[in-house]
């Protein structure tokens, strides 16, 4: 059975689309069988992210309302045999998404992939709980800055009470990927440093994406960063969060930050 | 040349305030908008209290404070002098 990781943050804009399409090009990479899902319908961008826009022939609310099989709907990446993306509809609302037909597109996914991951609509309402339900695990992604750390913080008290795992009675895991990070900035205090952000939200590291134009570059040729350039700086944190998901124990860097601050590097509190 | 760093440097370390700012009001919106449960606690315990004693519901606060690894349920009830008389 695959494992299910939702992309969330609550506010818009902070990267999640960019990271769910980064971390699954980066576990296809390593030869895992990885689904990508849009949950944001009405606004689908994960296609277009992904370079597979044109491609779209039955959506999710497609497969949810039985008019096509998962293996119609799903789209195999042209550059990664293992990765398929499950592209959100975009003439339908939230609306269209019902809680037993996400639960069943869902199990269904779990049991040809390894990871299943869910691009959840930015957010509190019914897209963004229903990109969450089934997760077994999350990715909070979050700007060093004020308005995403509060609706970060306010996500994970979702994340802790309106999920399946979390009304059985069991823990929810919970990583930050701090995104859009600028260690400059960071260390001359005008920006939130990585250790501020970790203490108020007070859930584990998954990486620091830094502030780059290769994330930009990326989408505008439809293609996850881990693949247009697999060396630059943002790929390279987005390979080391990945590893990370898949339990591998890596230490945590700062991208850009200079060498020789051992404590801090090895005092951070790895995912 | 010390009296112009010292207007220059001041307005330039925003962080620490976004620190604080956030700190002060994620412990007030986890207090008050935290879950339904905090609510129901709140509300059981309020009643339970004025039972006995006569208080003002004002002056009772039910935090939930989240940690990585425990949840601290912090009840905070004022009572005051007179109260245990006037019930």
């Amino acid at each position: 059975m695959g494992k299910v990781i939702v992309v969330t943050s609550g506010k818009g804009g902070v990267g999640k689309t960019t990271s769910t399409a980064a971390l699954g090009a980066a576990l296809a990479q390593r030869n895992e069988k990885v689904a990508v899902v849009d949950f944001d319908v009405g606004l689908r961008n994960l296609d277009l992210v992904m370079g597979a826009e044109r491609r779209v022939v039955y959506d999710l609310v497609n497969v949810i309302n039985g008019d096509a099989k998962l293996p119609q709907a799903l789209i195999r990446d042209k550059r990664l045999d293992t990765l398929f993306l499950l592209p959100a509809s975009q003439t339908r609302d939230k609306d269209a998404l019902t809680e037993e037909g996400v639960e069943r597109v869902i199990g269904e996914l779990k049991k040809y992939f390894d990871w299943v991951i869910c691009d959840s609509p930015a957010g509190i309402e019914k897209g963004a709980t229903l990109a969450m339900r089934h997760a077994d695990v999350a990715v909070v992604v979050t700007n060093p800055e004020v308005s995403s750390v509060r609706d970060s913080d306010r996500i994970i008290g979702m994340l802790d009470s309106k999920t399946l795992k979390a009304e059985n009675g069991e823990r929810m895991e919970k990583h930050l990927l701090l995104t859009r990070y600028d260690s400059v900035r960071a260390e001359r205090g005008d920006m939130l440093k990585v250790d501020d952000v970790l203490e108020i939200l007070s859930i584990p590291l998954l990486g620091i994406i830094p502030e780059s134009t290769d994330v930009l570059k990326a989408s505008n040729l439809g293609a996850p960063v881990t693949l247009s350039d697999a060396r630059s700086a943002p790929a390279q944190a987005y390979f080391e969060a990945a590893r990370r998901l898949a339990g591998e124990i890596v230490p945590v860097t700062v991208p850009g930050e200079k060498r020789g601050i051992f404590g801090k590097l090895f005092g951070r509190k790895a995912a | 040349m010390s009296i112009l760093r010292l207007f220059t440097r001041s307005p330039r370390r925003s962080a620490p305030a976004a620190r604080e700012r956030l700190q002060v009001l994620l412990a007030h919106e986890r207090a008050s908008t935290g879950s339904d449960l905090t609510a129901i606690l709140r509300e059981e315990i309020l009643a339970v209290i004025a039972k006995h004693v006569q208080l003002d519901a004002d002056r009772v606060t039910v935090k939930v404070d989240r940690d990585e690894n425990v949840s601290i349920l912090e009840i905070d009830v004022e009572i005051p002098l007179d109260a245990a008389r006037a019930a």
